[in-house]
């Protein structure tokens, strides 16, 4: 890895980072001393087996969580250092999530849940309703934009929170086990979206998933254990 | 930003269909029973002051006794008084016009296969002059009448529809307890009084056969007296207070063992009556105004993971604190002058009714209308803002987690 000093600046880097639950006998140490780089562009699968610290560290990264200790830099920003207020900038700027769970805003449209970091993106009325549509469109659920979560299937869910995350524009999205609901066909489906967004737009993806059938559709790959990473590198060889 | 916060918290409102339903009702309830309640019940005390003051300020009565509780019931007081003390009393005033004593029981009356329990009053013709009863039918009594306590009455209206319906009562004979009087005269109507007493259930009965056929004894329970038009009630008052200690014979510097009241008095202490009544029905109404409050409550808290979670997603795409709890304090502002306003609406609504059914005037305390008003409002947006406040100040991922 020595080789990344003279590159620039990784979009994503985390030094010694770690975060810590409870104190005393029940310290949880689910981030130990983690260092992790990751460029703008990448596609990043993250496994490991279970309590590894993996959506820890993808919370981490998308500022939904504070380290405990390290240092953790974004585009160059000492996220640190950063107000609550400021995070939630960073997050509407440069972050979409996609959730294991989905969570969409309940009775409340497919286009309206889309809509919803357009809000707080300041955007108008129609220029958001257009933004909205074109990231359903982009996802296949043009046709579902006026029904509620409850009237969608897991993957038309799943694929709402994809138009969401994408609605937004942002740098990188930060995925955790996006296809964990869903069979195998659907979870396909899905990863083909992710990886053409990867391709095709040069949106740096982490994602974090059980599955090493989804790891595949990414380059690299991070295997954790215990609140480290084990081991870091290109798809084919790691797997 | 801050239109996109209205419309965000409208559809906030919406999406939540009932819980924003169960917020407003609980205002409305809270907001709506305290106006009702005050409203009639001021109503009520504006209507006794106006009663007592249409009864004419030239009206005083005597009791024997020093306050109510001395006096006891009717005829147990140990002051007696008798038909001589008011007739020396009158003798010896020119400031009065009339006074007339009174005796009261409660019996049965009887006619025919009718019969209804109600007061008879024994009294002579002075009293239909004191307590401005007029004749509708018949005649009052005469004089040897009167003075012989012959089984004679006068009957009040209500008695007159319960036992005789549409036949004439006027030489009929009816009886209470051992005694059959024969009725001379039926009272004209004056109906129900403030209290919904019932003005024109009784039967005047001469005094003498009273003490002799009722009461078994010659005690007189009151006098009423009618001060001359035009002359002052306050020194009427004074005259007869004097007038009465020396019939008496209460010496110097000894207290009074009898009370002359005025209609201001009387009017005081009724409305003192009525405003017992306000107070209970304000408990009343503060709790219910509690009750809607802890509803309120209720909904906020069981909503309160659903509406974290909401609050984590929002954060999570992007909103800082303030948006979303902005967002939340409209949303609770909203509903809080929505049920605020249905709250007014029904509780004047109900007042009104409550006013009428019981005809006193419709007399709403603008005050109490702010005040009711202002906690409901207070409740509904301390409630639904600081669980959210709580939620926004976490870590999303926490506000995410929340089960
Ligand atoms: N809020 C919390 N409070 C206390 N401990 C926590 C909390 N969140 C996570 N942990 C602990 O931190 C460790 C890492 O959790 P994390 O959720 O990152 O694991 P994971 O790798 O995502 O696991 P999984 O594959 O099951 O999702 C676990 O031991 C977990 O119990
Ligand atoms: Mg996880």
């Amino acid at each position: 890895m020595a080789d990344r000093a003279d590159r620039p600046r990784a979009l994503i880097q985390l030094r010694d980072i770690s975060r810590v639950y409870g104190v005393g006998e029940a310290e949880v140490r689910a981030l130990d001393q983690v260092n992790l780089d990751i460029d703008k562009g990448e596609f990043v699968a993250i496994m490991g087996p279970s309590g590894s610290g993996k959506s820890t560290a993808l919370n981490v990264i998308g500022c939904l969580d504070v380290p405990t200790a390290g240092h953790y830099m974004f585009n160059g920003v000492e996220v640190a250092h950063l107000t609550p207020d400021q995070r939630a900038l960073l997050r509407r700027n440069y972050l979409g999530f996609i959730f294991q769970g989905y969570n969409l805003l309940a009775r409340t449209s497919a286009l309206q849940n889309v809509e919803l970091p357009l809000i707080y993106k300041g955007m108008g009325r129609t220029e958001r309703h257009a933004a909205a549509t074109n990231a359903l469109a982009k996802v296949g659920l043009a046709h579902r934009a006026h029904h509620d979560p409850s009237e969608l299937s897991g993957g038309q869910q799943q694929r709402v929170a994809i138009a969401r995350a994408l609605a937004g524009n942002p740098e990188v999205i930060l995925a955790d086990e996006p296809t964990g609901n869903l069979d195998t066909k659907l979870s396909a489906e899905i990863m083909e979206v992710l990886q053409a967004l990867n391709h095709d737009e040069g949106l740096t993806i982490v994602m974090v998933t059980h599955e090493t059938q989804m790891a595949k559709f990414a380059r690299r790959l991070i295997w954790m254990v215990d609140g480290r990473i084990e081991r870091d590198g290109l798809t084919a060889t790691v797997a | 930003m801050f239109l996109e916060t209205i419309r965000l918290a409208v559809q906030a409102i919406f999406r939540n269909a009932l819980r924003s339903f169960l917020t407003v009702l609980g205002i409305v309830i809270g907001v709506g029973a305290v106006i009702a309640m005050v409203t009639v019940g001021q109503g009520s005390t504006a209507q006794v002051t106006a009663d007592v003051e249409k009864l004419g300020t030239n009206m005083l009565m005597v009791l024997p006794g020093q306050d109510a509780m001395e006096r006891g019931p009717a005829g147990t007081s140990m002051h007696l008084f008798t038909i001589r003390m008011n007739d020396l009393m009158e003798e010896q005033l020119s400031v009065i016009d009339v006074s007339a004593p009174m005796s009261m029981g409660r019996a049965r009356a009887v006619f025919g296969n009718e019969n209804r329990r109600t007061d008879i009053v024994g009294t002579d013709n002075r009293y239909f002059t004191a307590a401005q009863w007029d004749i509708a039918r018949g005649r009052i009594f005469d004089v040897t009448e009167l003075q012989a306590g012959k089984p004679v009455c006068v009957i009040g209206e209500t008695v007159r529809k319960d036992l005789f319906g549409t036949s004439d009562p006027i030489g009929e004979e009816l009886r209470i307890q051992s005694l059959s009087c024969e009725i001379i005269g039926l009272l004209k109507s004056k109906g129900a009084s403030t209290f919904g007493s019932d003005q024109d259930d009784f039967v005047i009965i001469p005094i003498r056969t009273f003490h002799r056929r009722i009461a078994g004894n010659t005690d007189v329970a009151m006098f009423i007296v009618s001060v001359r038009d035009g002359a002052d009630t306050e020194r009427a008052k004074t005259d007869v207070e004097a007038v009465m200690r020396d019939i008496r014979r209460i010496g110097r510097g000894e207290e009074d063992d009898f009370t002359v009241m005025d209609m201001k008095q009387l009017a005081t202490m009724l409305s003192g009556i009525t405003g017992v009544l306000t107070g209970l029905l304000s408990a009343v109404a503060a709790v219910s105004l509690l009750v809607g409050g802890i509803g309120i409550m209720n909904i906020m808290l069981v909503s309160v993971t659903e509406r974290t979670r909401e609050i984590g997603i929002r954060l999570a795409v992007g909103a800082q604190a303030r948006q979303v709890l902005l967002q939340f304090l409209v949303e609770a502002i909203i509903l809080s002058l929505f049920g605020g306003l249905i709250g007014i609406v029904v509780g004047l609504g109900v007042g009104l009714l409550g006013a009428n059914m019981l005809s006193v005037p419709f007399s709403p305390d603008p005050q109490i209308v702010l005040l009711a008003f202002a906690f409901s409002a207070a409740v509904g947006v301390v409630f639904g803002y600081f669980p959210a406040r709580r939620a926004a100040r976490m870590n999303p991922i926490d506000a995410l987690r929340r089960e």
